[in-house]
């Protein structure tokens, strides 16, 4: 019942985490990225399936090989996800803090 | 300019943690908590039930112009410290959010500032990402749009 990829959902697993950490400094290869851990590589792949299919990561064709990089305008999104509810609270502490500035000590 | 209300929510976690710095004294702070008829005006709902004691239990419900139900919740107190802490469970009526625990900290930090510290604890990382992606916005404009209606009423 996976009707989408969902960023969040990607972001969750630990694994998935480290991948973005590794190539947030530069672009690299499946096989570069599977050698930093000890799971089996294709289980890395899915990962990485996973990362591409919810565009955090871009493929890019480099001769025989796909190399990975981050997509920075995706990352925007997730950092801005939070604001609304932040924004929320702001308001909601904001009236908080006028009432209880005119309440009779 | 430093935003004075923080939100931390870490990914892949099923807690996050609301701060914000007031100024306000100390017990001024802690009494918007704990007496019902001002949590009615910050909060924007009616207080059906507000029992100010460990174990005690609390009811909120909010109704639209015709007195149909646009939003109620509950909760349990766990632990009341005065001026200090309270430990208590949030709960959405009629959603699919959950239970949340709610963990609140309150500090002085100079004569008229204090911090208000808010753990929130959701049982698991999708009921706390789902929440977290409530159409927020769309509800403040509501709200705004009521006081409209009041202050049209008023004039």
């Amino acid at each position: 019942m996976n009707l989408r990829r969902d960023v969040f959902q990607a972001i969750a697993d630990p694994t998935r985490r480290a991948i973005l950490l590794l190539v947030a400094s530069q672009s690299m290869s499946a096989g570069a990225i599977a050698s930093n851990f000890n799971t089996a590589r294709p289980t890395v792949s899915k990962h990485l399936q996973i990362l591409t299919e919810c565009r955090l990561l871009e493929q890019e064709q480099n001769g025989r090989e796909i190399y990975y990089h981050l997509n920075p305008q995706k990352f925007k999104e997730i950092a801005e996800f939070i604001e609304p509810f932040r924004q929320f609270w702001d308001d909601r502490f904001n009236k908080l803090e006028t009432i209880m500035k005119k309440y009779p000590q | 300019m430093e935003q004075k209300t923080k939100v931390n929510a870490e990914s892949g976690k099923q807690e996050l943690e609301i701060t914000r710095e007031f100024n306000l004294p100390l017990d001024l702070l802690f009494k918007a908590y704990i007496m019902p008829e001002i949590i009615e005006q910050w909060m924007g709902t009616k207080v059906l039930k507000f029992e100010n004691k460990k174990h005690g239990s609390y009811q909120f419900e909010t109704v639209d112009a015709k007195g149909n139900k646009v939003f109620g919740a509950n909760g349990v107190i766990h632990e009341i410290v005065p001026n200090k802490k309270i430990i208590r469970t949030f709960e959405m009526d009629s959603t699919p959010f959950g239970v949340q625990l709610e963990i609140y900290e309150f500090e002085q930090l100079a004569d008229n500032i204090s911090n208000l510290k808010m753990h929130v604890i959701y049982e698991s990382v999708e009921q706390r990402d789902q929440v977290l992606k409530l159409p927020f916005a769309q509800g403040i404009n509501m709200a705004h749009n009521r006081l409209e209606e009041v202050a049209n009423k008023i004039k």
